[in-house]
Protein backbone atom coordinates (compact mmCIF):
# COMPACT_ATOMS: atom_id res chain seq x y z
CA UNK A 1 0.00 0.00 0.00
CA UNK A 2 1.38 3.72 -0.87
CA UNK A 3 0.37 5.24 2.08
CA UNK A 4 2.58 8.44 1.15
CA UNK A 5 0.67 8.47 -2.49
CA UNK A 6 -2.31 8.79 -0.98
CA UNK A 7 -1.57 11.61 1.73
CA UNK A 8 -0.05 13.42 -0.91
CA UNK A 9 -3.22 13.03 -3.36
CA UNK A 10 -4.98 13.88 -0.13
CA UNK A 11 -2.87 17.13 0.96
CA UNK A 12 -3.00 18.47 -2.42
CA UNK A 13 -6.68 18.17 -3.28
CA UNK A 14 -7.13 19.63 0.41
CA UNK A 15 -4.97 22.62 -0.73
CA UNK A 16 -7.05 23.12 -3.82
CA UNK A 17 -9.72 23.59 -0.82
CA UNK A 18 -8.11 25.71 1.39
CA UNK A 19 -6.74 28.19 -1.66
CA UNK A 20 -10.43 28.88 -1.60
CA UNK A 21 -11.43 28.73 2.14
CA UNK A 22 -13.52 31.94 2.33
CA UNK A 23 -15.51 31.05 -0.63
CA UNK A 24 -15.57 27.37 0.74
CA UNK A 25 -16.85 28.49 4.62
CA UNK A 26 -18.67 32.00 3.49
CA UNK A 27 -21.13 30.14 0.80
CA UNK A 28 -22.69 27.60 2.65
CA UNK A 29 -23.18 30.37 5.25
CA UNK A 30 -25.09 32.53 3.32
CA UNK A 31 -27.33 29.90 1.63
CA UNK A 32 -27.84 28.26 4.82
CA UNK A 33 -29.16 31.33 5.75
CA UNK A 34 -31.29 32.13 3.21
CA UNK A 35 -33.04 29.04 3.49
CA UNK A 36 -33.60 29.79 6.91
CA UNK A 37 -35.26 33.12 5.84
CA UNK A 38 -37.22 32.17 3.16
CA UNK A 39 -38.44 28.23 4.76
CA UNK A 40 -37.81 28.86 8.22
CA UNK A 41 -39.60 32.30 8.74
CA UNK A 42 -41.21 32.99 5.81
CA UNK A 43 -43.05 29.65 5.23
CA UNK A 44 -42.16 28.06 8.18
CA UNK A 45 -44.36 30.33 10.81
CA UNK A 46 -47.04 28.91 8.27
CA UNK A 47 -46.22 25.25 9.61
CA UNK A 48 -46.66 24.80 12.95
CA UNK A 49 -45.13 21.46 13.61
CA UNK A 50 -43.68 18.51 11.35
CA UNK A 51 -44.19 15.31 13.88
CA UNK A 52 -44.04 17.37 16.81
CA UNK A 53 -40.70 19.30 15.75
CA UNK A 54 -40.78 22.76 14.73
CA UNK A 55 -40.11 23.25 11.07
CA UNK A 56 -36.93 25.58 11.29
CA UNK A 57 -35.21 22.51 13.25
CA UNK A 58 -36.47 19.65 10.89
CA UNK A 59 -35.17 21.06 7.68
CA UNK A 60 -31.99 21.02 9.74
CA UNK A 61 -30.70 17.50 8.53
CA UNK A 62 -32.73 17.86 4.77
CA UNK A 63 -30.15 21.47 4.74
CA UNK A 64 -27.23 19.64 5.45
CA UNK A 65 -27.97 16.80 3.53
CA UNK A 66 -28.59 18.60 0.26
CA UNK A 67 -25.37 20.58 0.62
CA UNK A 68 -23.33 17.77 1.43
CA UNK A 69 -24.58 15.54 -1.45
CA UNK A 70 -24.21 18.37 -3.81
CA UNK A 71 -20.65 19.40 -2.46
CA UNK A 72 -19.15 15.94 -2.22
CA UNK A 73 -20.01 15.15 -5.82
CA UNK A 74 -18.64 18.01 -7.35
CA UNK A 75 -15.85 18.15 -5.46
CA UNK A 76 -14.82 14.99 -6.28
CA UNK A 77 -16.15 14.47 -9.86
CA UNK A 78 -13.94 17.82 -10.48
CA UNK A 79 -11.14 16.30 -8.36
CA UNK A 80 -10.59 14.12 -10.53
CA UNK A 81 -12.01 16.06 -13.80
CA UNK A 82 -9.49 18.21 -13.75
CA UNK A 83 -6.29 16.48 -14.12
CA UNK A 84 -7.85 14.39 -17.38
CA UNK A 85 -9.18 18.37 -18.27
CA UNK A 86 -5.52 19.89 -17.73
CA UNK A 87 -3.35 16.76 -18.70
CA UNK A 88 -1.73 16.13 -15.09
CA UNK A 89 -3.55 12.66 -15.18
CA UNK A 90 -0.73 11.21 -16.62
CA UNK A 91 1.27 11.26 -13.57
CA UNK A 92 -1.10 9.23 -11.60
CA UNK A 93 -1.05 6.49 -14.53
CA UNK A 94 2.52 6.55 -14.66
CA UNK A 95 2.76 6.06 -10.73
CA UNK A 96 3.41 3.03 -9.11
CA UNK A 97 -0.01 3.91 -7.37
CA UNK A 98 -3.09 1.59 -7.66
CA UNK A 99 -6.34 3.09 -8.57
CA UNK A 100 -8.01 2.26 -5.51
CA UNK A 101 -4.94 4.45 -3.73
CA UNK A 102 -5.90 7.11 -6.03
CA UNK A 103 -9.63 6.99 -5.29
CA UNK A 104 -9.19 6.94 -1.32
CA UNK A 105 -6.84 10.19 -2.09
CA UNK A 106 -9.56 11.75 -4.06
CA UNK A 107 -12.77 10.56 -2.37
CA UNK A 108 -11.05 11.55 1.10
CA UNK A 109 -10.25 14.68 0.59
CA UNK A 110 -13.68 15.20 -1.32
CA UNK A 111 -15.65 13.90 1.69
CA UNK A 112 -13.47 15.94 3.92
CA UNK A 113 -14.36 18.59 2.33
CA UNK A 114 -18.40 18.02 1.83
CA UNK A 115 -18.25 17.07 5.47
CA UNK A 116 -16.54 20.68 6.56
CA UNK A 117 -19.03 22.21 4.46
CA UNK A 118 -22.09 20.09 6.71
CA UNK A 119 -20.41 21.44 9.64
CA UNK A 120 -20.36 24.64 9.10
CA UNK A 121 -24.42 24.56 7.83
CA UNK A 122 -25.25 22.85 11.55
CA UNK A 123 -23.29 25.50 13.09
CA UNK A 124 -25.30 28.36 10.95
CA UNK A 125 -28.34 26.70 12.23
CA UNK A 126 -27.44 26.74 15.88
CA UNK A 127 -27.88 30.37 15.39
CA UNK A 128 -31.27 30.40 14.14
CA UNK A 129 -32.88 27.30 15.59
CA UNK A 130 -33.10 25.66 19.40
CA UNK A 131 -31.45 21.57 18.33
CA UNK A 132 -30.78 19.26 20.10
CA UNK A 133 -29.28 16.25 18.16
CA UNK A 134 -30.03 12.80 20.05
CA UNK A 135 -27.97 10.43 18.50
CA UNK A 136 -24.77 12.39 17.76
CA UNK A 137 -22.59 9.90 17.17
CA UNK A 138 -24.96 8.31 14.56
CA UNK A 139 -25.45 11.69 13.09
CA UNK A 140 -21.60 11.57 12.17
CA UNK A 141 -21.77 8.21 11.41
CA UNK A 142 -24.27 9.17 8.86
CA UNK A 143 -22.87 12.16 7.75
CA UNK A 144 -19.43 10.63 6.96
CA UNK A 145 -21.27 7.63 5.21
CA UNK A 146 -23.03 10.57 3.11
CA UNK A 147 -20.35 12.40 1.90
CA UNK A 148 -18.23 8.98 0.96
CA UNK A 149 -20.67 7.78 -0.63
CA UNK A 150 -21.43 10.74 -2.66
CA UNK A 151 -17.77 11.38 -2.88
CA UNK A 152 -17.18 7.98 -4.77
CA UNK A 153 -20.30 8.99 -7.27
CA UNK A 154 -18.43 12.30 -7.67
CA UNK A 155 -15.39 10.54 -8.67
CA UNK A 156 -17.48 8.09 -11.43
CA UNK A 157 -18.88 11.07 -12.95
CA UNK A 158 -15.85 13.11 -13.20
CA UNK A 159 -13.86 9.83 -15.00
CA UNK A 160 -16.69 9.53 -17.40
CA UNK A 161 -17.21 13.68 -17.81
CA UNK A 162 -15.60 13.92 -21.39
CA UNK A 163 -16.11 17.89 -20.94
CA UNK A 164 -17.38 20.51 -17.77
CA UNK A 165 -21.15 20.41 -19.74
CA UNK A 166 -21.21 16.59 -18.48
CA UNK A 167 -19.26 17.15 -15.22
CA UNK A 168 -22.19 19.71 -14.01
CA UNK A 169 -25.21 17.03 -15.72
CA UNK A 170 -25.69 14.69 -13.04
CA UNK A 171 -25.29 16.70 -10.00
CA UNK A 172 -27.64 19.40 -11.68
CA UNK A 173 -30.28 17.44 -13.44
CA UNK A 174 -30.37 14.10 -11.19
CA UNK A 175 -28.94 14.91 -7.54
CA UNK A 176 -30.86 18.10 -6.36
CA UNK A 177 -33.88 17.34 -7.81
CA UNK A 178 -33.97 13.85 -5.71
CA UNK A 179 -32.45 15.99 -2.88
CA UNK A 180 -35.40 18.22 -3.23
CA UNK A 181 -37.85 15.57 -3.38
CA UNK A 182 -36.39 13.20 -1.06
CA UNK A 183 -37.95 15.08 2.16
CA UNK A 184 -34.98 17.58 3.05
CA UNK A 185 -38.00 20.11 3.37
CA UNK A 186 -41.09 17.98 4.50
CA UNK A 187 -41.96 15.11 6.33
CA UNK A 188 -42.86 12.19 3.49
CA UNK A 189 -46.29 11.61 5.70
CA UNK A 190 -47.11 15.24 4.62
CA UNK A 191 -47.62 13.92 0.79
CA UNK A 192 -50.80 12.20 -0.76
CA UNK A 193 -50.86 8.41 -0.02
CA UNK A 194 -49.43 8.10 -3.94
CA UNK A 195 -46.91 10.19 -3.67
CA UNK A 196 -45.55 8.63 -1.05
CA UNK A 197 -44.98 5.31 -2.34
CA UNK A 198 -43.63 7.15 -5.49
CA UNK A 199 -41.27 8.40 -3.11
CA UNK A 200 -40.14 5.27 -1.91
CA UNK A 201 -37.52 4.89 -5.37
CA UNK A 202 -36.20 8.01 -4.59
CA UNK A 203 -32.66 6.46 -2.95
CA UNK A 204 -32.18 10.00 -1.08
CA UNK A 205 -35.45 9.29 1.10
CA UNK A 206 -33.82 6.99 3.02
CA UNK A 207 -30.44 8.79 3.74
CA UNK A 208 -32.28 12.15 4.60
CA UNK A 209 -34.27 9.85 6.98
CA UNK A 210 -31.66 8.12 8.68
CA UNK A 211 -30.13 11.64 9.27
CA UNK A 212 -32.82 13.08 10.38
CA UNK A 213 -33.85 10.08 12.70
CA UNK A 214 -30.08 10.60 14.17
CA UNK A 215 -31.11 14.04 14.98
CA UNK A 216 -34.94 13.78 16.81
CA UNK A 217 -35.18 9.72 16.96
CA UNK A 218 -38.12 10.28 14.53
CA UNK A 219 -38.00 9.14 10.28
CA UNK A 220 -40.15 8.21 7.59
CA UNK A 221 -38.36 4.93 7.01
CA UNK A 222 -36.92 2.30 9.51
CA UNK A 223 -32.94 3.25 10.43
CA UNK A 224 -32.14 -0.26 9.61
CA UNK A 225 -33.52 0.67 5.96
CA UNK A 226 -31.98 3.42 5.77
CA UNK A 227 -28.03 1.65 7.01
CA UNK A 228 -28.98 -0.90 4.26
CA UNK A 229 -29.85 1.52 1.56
CA UNK A 230 -26.58 3.79 2.41
CA UNK A 231 -24.66 0.54 2.41
CA UNK A 232 -26.50 -0.61 -1.09
CA UNK A 233 -25.60 2.72 -2.76
CA UNK A 234 -21.57 2.52 -1.36
CA UNK A 235 -20.82 -0.67 -2.62
CA UNK A 236 -22.54 0.18 -5.89
CA UNK A 237 -20.12 3.08 -6.43
CA UNK A 238 -17.22 0.75 -5.19
CA UNK A 239 -18.40 -2.23 -7.88
CA UNK A 240 -18.69 0.78 -10.52
CA UNK A 241 -15.40 1.92 -9.63
CA UNK A 242 -13.59 -1.34 -9.39
CA UNK A 243 -15.11 -2.00 -13.14
CA UNK A 244 -13.63 1.46 -14.23
CA UNK A 245 -10.42 0.40 -12.79
CA UNK A 246 -10.87 -2.92 -14.52
CA UNK A 247 -11.06 -2.09 -17.57
CA UNK A 248 -9.07 1.47 -17.50
CA UNK A 249 -12.26 2.82 -19.46
CA UNK A 250 -12.24 6.39 -19.91
CA UNK A 251 -8.83 6.43 -18.19
CA UNK A 252 -5.59 4.99 -20.06
CA UNK A 253 -5.82 5.12 -23.78
CA UNK B 1 26.30 -3.12 -20.36
CA UNK B 2 22.86 -4.65 -18.90
CA UNK B 3 19.57 -4.02 -20.17
CA UNK B 4 17.69 -1.74 -18.02
CA UNK B 5 14.50 -1.43 -19.92
CA UNK B 6 13.27 -4.23 -22.67
CA UNK B 7 10.49 -4.18 -24.87
CA UNK B 8 8.96 -7.01 -26.18
CA UNK B 9 6.23 -7.91 -29.16
CA UNK B 10 4.57 -4.76 -27.81
CA UNK B 11 1.80 -3.68 -30.37
CA UNK B 12 -0.69 -0.98 -29.53
CA UNK B 13 -4.18 -1.20 -31.67
CA UNK B 14 -6.39 1.09 -31.19
CA UNK B 15 -10.09 0.57 -31.48
CA UNK B 16 -10.71 2.84 -34.44
CA UNK B 17 -8.27 -0.27 -35.78
CA UNK B 18 -5.25 2.38 -36.39
CA UNK B 19 -2.32 -0.04 -35.40
CA UNK B 20 0.13 3.26 -33.58
CA UNK B 21 2.83 0.05 -32.70
CA UNK B 22 3.67 -3.06 -34.72
CA UNK B 23 5.54 -5.22 -32.50
CA UNK B 24 8.11 -3.06 -31.47
CA UNK B 25 11.13 -4.85 -30.03
CA UNK B 26 13.94 -2.59 -28.06
CA UNK B 27 16.59 -2.51 -25.14
CA UNK B 28 17.97 0.17 -23.78
CA UNK B 29 21.15 0.27 -21.69
CA UNK B 30 21.70 0.73 -18.49
CA UNK B 31 23.63 4.05 -18.00
CA UNK B 32 23.29 5.14 -21.72
CA UNK B 33 21.30 8.06 -23.68
CA UNK B 34 19.11 6.73 -26.40
CA UNK B 35 17.11 9.32 -28.56
CA UNK B 36 14.24 7.89 -30.65
CA UNK B 37 13.92 10.14 -34.14
CA UNK B 38 11.09 9.76 -35.99
CA UNK B 39 8.42 12.29 -37.64
CA UNK B 40 4.97 12.99 -36.54
CA UNK B 41 2.70 10.45 -35.84
CA UNK B 42 5.29 7.76 -35.99
CA UNK B 43 5.05 6.34 -32.60
CA UNK B 44 7.23 7.71 -30.36
CA UNK B 45 4.70 9.12 -27.65
CA UNK B 46 2.55 6.10 -28.17
CA UNK B 47 5.85 3.99 -27.46
CA UNK B 48 6.77 5.94 -24.04
CA UNK B 49 3.76 6.09 -22.95
CA UNK B 50 2.71 2.48 -23.25
CA UNK B 51 6.32 1.90 -21.29
CA UNK B 52 5.42 4.09 -18.57
CA UNK B 53 1.84 2.59 -18.03
CA UNK B 54 -0.09 5.56 -19.40
CA UNK B 55 -1.79 3.48 -22.73
CA UNK B 56 -2.61 -0.15 -22.52
CA UNK B 57 -0.95 -2.00 -24.76
CA UNK B 58 -2.49 -4.44 -27.23
CA UNK B 59 0.30 -7.27 -26.76
CA UNK B 60 3.38 -7.54 -25.99
CA UNK B 61 5.66 -6.84 -22.96
CA UNK B 62 7.76 -4.40 -21.27
CA UNK B 63 10.54 -4.91 -18.04
CA UNK B 64 12.34 -2.53 -16.22
CA UNK B 65 14.98 -3.24 -14.25
CA UNK B 66 13.26 -7.04 -14.79
CA UNK B 67 9.98 -6.03 -12.98
CA UNK B 68 7.31 -7.00 -15.94
CA UNK B 69 5.72 -3.10 -15.48
CA UNK B 70 1.90 -4.71 -15.16
CA UNK B 71 2.18 -7.58 -13.22
CA UNK B 72 4.88 -5.74 -10.90
CA UNK B 73 4.10 -2.18 -11.54
CA UNK B 74 5.06 -0.61 -8.60
CA UNK B 75 8.79 -1.88 -8.67
CA UNK B 76 9.01 -1.11 -12.76
CA UNK B 77 7.12 2.30 -12.32
CA UNK B 78 9.21 3.67 -8.89
CA UNK B 79 12.11 3.20 -11.38
CA UNK B 80 10.78 5.24 -14.16
CA UNK B 81 10.65 9.68 -14.74
CA UNK B 82 8.84 10.65 -17.20
CA UNK B 83 8.80 14.46 -18.59
CA UNK B 84 5.69 14.93 -21.07
CA UNK B 85 5.52 16.18 -24.60
CA UNK B 86 3.02 18.93 -23.25
CA UNK B 87 3.04 21.12 -20.50
CA UNK B 88 0.46 19.57 -17.85
CA UNK B 89 0.97 21.37 -15.00
CA UNK B 90 -1.50 22.53 -12.42
CA UNK B 91 -1.52 26.56 -13.07
CA UNK B 92 -2.40 27.59 -9.54
CA UNK B 93 0.18 25.32 -8.04
CA UNK B 94 3.17 26.69 -6.05
CA UNK B 95 6.43 25.23 -7.76
CA UNK B 96 7.77 23.52 -4.87
CA UNK B 97 4.06 22.08 -3.65
CA UNK B 98 3.52 20.43 -7.50
CA UNK B 99 7.21 18.67 -6.87
CA UNK B 100 7.01 17.69 -3.58
CA UNK B 101 2.98 15.98 -5.03
CA UNK B 102 5.01 14.29 -7.68
CA UNK B 103 7.72 12.63 -4.92
CA UNK B 104 4.98 11.65 -3.18
CA UNK B 105 2.88 9.48 -5.73
CA UNK B 106 5.85 7.57 -5.78
CA UNK B 107 6.23 6.43 -2.25
CA UNK B 108 8.59 8.47 -1.48
CA UNK B 109 9.33 10.58 2.15
CA UNK B 110 9.72 14.12 1.91
CA UNK B 111 13.62 15.10 1.40
CA UNK B 112 13.86 19.06 1.26
CA UNK B 113 17.28 18.97 0.86
CA UNK B 114 16.99 16.93 -1.79
CA UNK B 115 14.61 18.64 -3.94
CA UNK B 116 16.12 22.13 -3.34
CA UNK B 117 19.02 20.35 -5.22
CA UNK B 118 16.71 19.13 -8.10
CA UNK B 119 15.19 22.63 -8.01
CA UNK B 120 18.95 24.28 -7.95
CA UNK B 121 20.10 22.47 -10.36
CA UNK B 122 17.20 23.53 -12.86
CA UNK B 123 17.48 26.92 -11.99
CA UNK B 124 14.02 27.30 -9.89
CA UNK B 125 15.28 27.25 -6.70
CA UNK B 126 14.35 31.25 -6.63
CA UNK B 127 11.03 30.45 -8.31
CA UNK B 128 10.15 27.57 -5.38
CA UNK B 129 6.94 29.83 -4.17
CA UNK B 130 5.75 31.07 -7.76
CA UNK B 131 2.47 29.68 -9.00
CA UNK B 132 2.95 27.97 -12.29
CA UNK B 133 1.15 30.26 -14.04
CA UNK B 134 3.50 32.88 -13.53
CA UNK B 135 6.33 30.49 -15.07
CA UNK B 136 7.71 31.66 -18.79
CA UNK B 137 7.09 27.87 -21.23
CA UNK B 138 11.13 27.32 -20.61
CA UNK B 139 10.44 27.21 -16.66
CA UNK B 140 7.36 25.14 -16.94
CA UNK B 141 9.45 23.12 -18.90
CA UNK B 142 12.24 22.59 -16.18
CA UNK B 143 9.52 22.52 -13.64
CA UNK B 144 7.94 19.42 -15.22
CA UNK B 145 11.77 17.85 -15.35
CA UNK B 146 12.40 18.60 -11.17
CA UNK B 147 8.95 16.95 -11.13
CA UNK B 148 10.13 13.87 -12.99
CA UNK B 149 13.18 13.61 -10.70
CA UNK B 150 11.51 14.73 -7.82
CA UNK B 151 11.77 10.57 -6.66
CA UNK B 152 14.99 9.88 -7.57
CA UNK B 153 14.45 7.07 -10.75
CA UNK B 154 17.11 5.26 -12.68
CA UNK B 155 15.24 5.85 -16.17
CA UNK B 156 13.84 9.30 -17.29
CA UNK B 157 12.13 9.54 -20.62
CA UNK B 158 12.05 12.68 -22.48
CA UNK B 159 9.24 13.38 -24.55
CA UNK B 160 10.48 16.20 -27.00
CA UNK B 161 11.91 18.23 -23.66
CA UNK B 162 13.54 20.83 -25.46
CA UNK B 163 10.51 21.18 -28.35
CA UNK B 164 9.84 25.46 -28.39
CA UNK B 165 12.31 26.13 -26.27
CA UNK B 166 15.03 28.59 -27.50
CA UNK B 167 18.51 27.65 -28.41
CA UNK B 168 19.85 29.02 -24.54
CA UNK B 169 17.69 26.49 -22.64
CA UNK B 170 18.18 24.00 -24.82
CA UNK B 171 21.97 23.79 -24.35
CA UNK B 172 21.26 23.92 -20.70
CA UNK B 173 18.67 20.91 -20.68
CA UNK B 174 21.83 18.73 -22.52
CA UNK B 175 23.51 20.20 -19.65
CA UNK B 176 21.37 18.90 -17.33
CA UNK B 177 20.58 15.29 -19.45
CA UNK B 178 24.60 15.52 -19.47
CA UNK B 179 24.91 15.44 -15.67
CA UNK B 180 22.01 12.65 -15.16
CA UNK B 181 24.20 10.54 -17.47
CA UNK B 182 27.01 10.99 -15.10
CA UNK B 183 24.77 10.15 -12.04
CA UNK B 184 23.87 7.12 -14.00
CA UNK B 185 20.45 7.76 -14.63
CA UNK B 186 19.72 5.85 -18.15
CA UNK B 187 17.57 8.49 -20.59
CA UNK B 188 15.02 7.81 -23.19
CA UNK B 189 15.06 11.23 -25.34
CA UNK B 190 12.22 11.44 -28.32
CA UNK B 191 13.00 14.58 -30.52
CA UNK B 192 12.76 16.17 -33.93
CA UNK B 193 15.76 18.28 -33.09
CA UNK B 194 18.42 15.63 -35.04
CA UNK B 195 21.26 18.25 -33.64
CA UNK B 196 19.97 17.61 -30.09
CA UNK B 197 20.21 13.56 -30.94
CA UNK B 198 23.44 14.09 -32.24
CA UNK B 199 24.96 16.24 -29.58
CA UNK B 200 24.11 13.95 -26.82
CA UNK B 201 22.60 10.51 -27.57
CA UNK B 202 24.87 7.33 -27.48
CA UNK B 203 22.37 5.44 -29.35
CA UNK B 204 20.51 6.34 -32.29
CA UNK B 205 16.60 4.41 -32.43
CA UNK B 206 14.72 5.57 -35.48
CA UNK B 207 11.11 4.90 -35.56
CA UNK B 208 8.63 5.22 -38.60
CA UNK B 209 4.86 4.38 -39.15
CA UNK B 210 5.05 1.92 -35.62
CA UNK B 211 8.21 0.24 -36.26
CA UNK B 212 11.57 0.82 -35.54
CA UNK B 213 13.28 0.51 -38.33
CA UNK B 214 17.00 0.44 -36.72
CA UNK B 215 18.93 1.39 -32.92
CA UNK B 216 22.50 1.49 -33.29
CA UNK B 217 25.31 3.23 -31.94
CA UNK B 218 25.06 6.88 -32.73
CA UNK B 219 29.03 6.90 -34.19
CA UNK B 220 28.86 3.44 -36.02
CA UNK B 221 25.19 4.70 -37.81
CA UNK B 222 27.09 8.04 -38.46
CA UNK B 223 30.18 6.00 -40.16
CA UNK B 224 27.81 3.41 -41.57
CA UNK B 225 25.47 5.68 -43.42
CA UNK B 226 27.25 8.47 -43.51
CA UNK B 227 28.74 9.95 -47.23
CA UNK B 228 31.42 11.73 -47.57
CA UNK B 229 32.25 14.41 -49.92
CA UNK B 230 35.29 15.45 -50.96
CA UNK B 231 35.59 19.10 -53.06
CA UNK B 232 38.93 19.41 -54.99
CA UNK B 233 39.39 23.29 -55.92
CA UNK B 234 40.98 23.59 -58.87
CA UNK B 235 43.67 26.13 -60.13
CA UNK B 236 41.99 26.59 -62.91
CA UNK B 237 38.37 25.60 -62.85
CA UNK B 238 36.75 23.48 -65.47
CA UNK B 239 33.86 23.58 -67.52
CA UNK B 240 33.09 19.94 -67.70
CA UNK B 241 34.51 17.13 -65.91
CA UNK B 242 37.52 15.26 -67.84
CA UNK B 243 36.74 11.95 -69.85
CA UNK B 244 39.65 10.29 -67.85
CA UNK B 245 37.76 11.02 -64.77
CA UNK B 246 34.74 9.94 -65.76
CA UNK B 247 34.62 6.28 -63.88
CA UNK B 248 34.82 8.62 -60.19
CA UNK B 249 31.41 9.86 -61.04
CA UNK B 250 32.45 13.27 -60.20
CA UNK B 251 30.05 16.26 -59.73
CA UNK B 252 30.85 19.93 -61.13
CA UNK B 253 30.58 22.55 -59.12
CA UNK B 254 31.54 25.72 -59.60
CA UNK B 255 34.00 24.60 -61.90
CA UNK B 256 35.20 22.51 -58.74
CA UNK B 257 35.20 18.43 -59.08
CA UNK B 258 33.28 17.05 -56.00
CA UNK B 259 34.10 13.35 -55.66
CA UNK B 260 31.09 11.14 -52.98
CA UNK B 261 32.46 8.26 -51.25
CA UNK B 262 31.32 5.76 -48.73
CA UNK B 263 33.59 5.74 -45.64
CA UNK B 264 32.58 1.85 -44.99
CA UNK B 265 34.90 0.84 -47.72
CA UNK B 266 37.95 -0.70 -46.74
CA UNK B 267 39.28 1.36 -50.72
CA UNK B 268 37.47 4.63 -50.66
CA UNK B 269 39.32 5.30 -54.05
CA UNK B 270 40.87 8.90 -53.22
CA UNK B 271 44.10 7.94 -53.49
CA UNK B 272 43.83 6.76 -57.15
CA UNK B 273 41.51 10.20 -57.95
CA UNK B 274 44.93 12.53 -57.16
CA UNK B 275 46.77 10.39 -58.99
CA UNK B 276 44.44 10.62 -62.14
CA UNK B 277 43.99 14.25 -61.69
CA UNK B 278 47.40 14.44 -62.03
CA UNK B 279 48.08 12.91 -65.01
CA UNK B 280 44.99 15.21 -66.60
CA UNK B 281 47.06 17.59 -65.87
CA UNK B 282 45.13 19.13 -63.09
CA UNK B 283 46.63 21.45 -60.87
CA UNK B 284 44.67 21.39 -57.15
CA UNK B 285 44.41 24.40 -54.38
CA UNK B 286 42.50 23.29 -51.92
CA UNK B 287 40.39 20.17 -50.82
CA UNK B 288 37.94 19.88 -48.91
CA UNK B 289 35.87 16.98 -46.68
CA UNK B 290 31.87 17.22 -45.13
CA UNK B 291 30.42 14.63 -43.93
CA UNK B 292 26.38 14.01 -44.32
CA UNK B 293 24.45 14.69 -41.21
CA UNK B 294 22.29 12.48 -38.52
CA UNK B 295 19.70 14.53 -40.37
CA UNK B 296 20.37 13.49 -44.16
CA UNK B 297 20.82 9.63 -42.67
CA UNK B 298 17.43 10.15 -40.82
CA UNK B 299 15.54 11.74 -44.11
CA UNK B 300 17.00 8.64 -46.00
CA UNK B 301 15.76 5.88 -43.96
CA UNK B 302 12.45 7.18 -43.21
CA UNK B 303 12.12 8.47 -47.26
CA UNK B 304 13.60 4.32 -47.57
CA UNK B 305 10.46 3.03 -45.39
CA UNK B 306 8.15 4.92 -46.71
CA UNK B 307 9.29 3.65 -50.63
CA UNK B 308 9.52 -0.16 -49.19
CA UNK B 309 5.70 0.34 -48.17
Amino acid sequence: MNFQAIRSIYIFEMARFFRTLMQSFISPVISTSLYFVVFGTAIGSRIQEVEGIGYGAFIVPGLIMLSVMTQATSNASFGIYFPKFIGTIYELLSAPVSFWEITVGYVGAAATKAMFVGLVILGTSFLFVDITIQHPIAMLAFLTLTCLSFSLLGFIIGIWAGNFEQLQLIPLLIITPLVFLGGSFYSVAMLPPVWQSITMFNPVVYLISGFRWSFFGAADVPIALSLFAIGLFTALCVGVIGWIFKTGWRIRQ
Amino acid sequence: MTNIVDVRELTKRYDNGFEALKSVDLSIKQGEIIALLGPNGAGKTTLISTICGITQATSGSVTIGGHDNLTDFRAARNLVGLVPQEINLEPFEKVMNTVKFSRGLFGKAPDPAYLEKILRSLSLWDKKDDRIMMLSGGMKRRVLIAKALSHEPRVLFLDEPTAGVDVELRKDMWDVVAKLKEDGVTIILTTHYIEEAEAIADRIGVIAKGEILLVEDKDHLMKRMGKKSLKIELIEPVSAVPDALSKYGLRLEEGHLVYTYDTSLDRTGITSLLADLQTAGLQMSDLQTQQSSLEEIFVSLVAEQEGAA
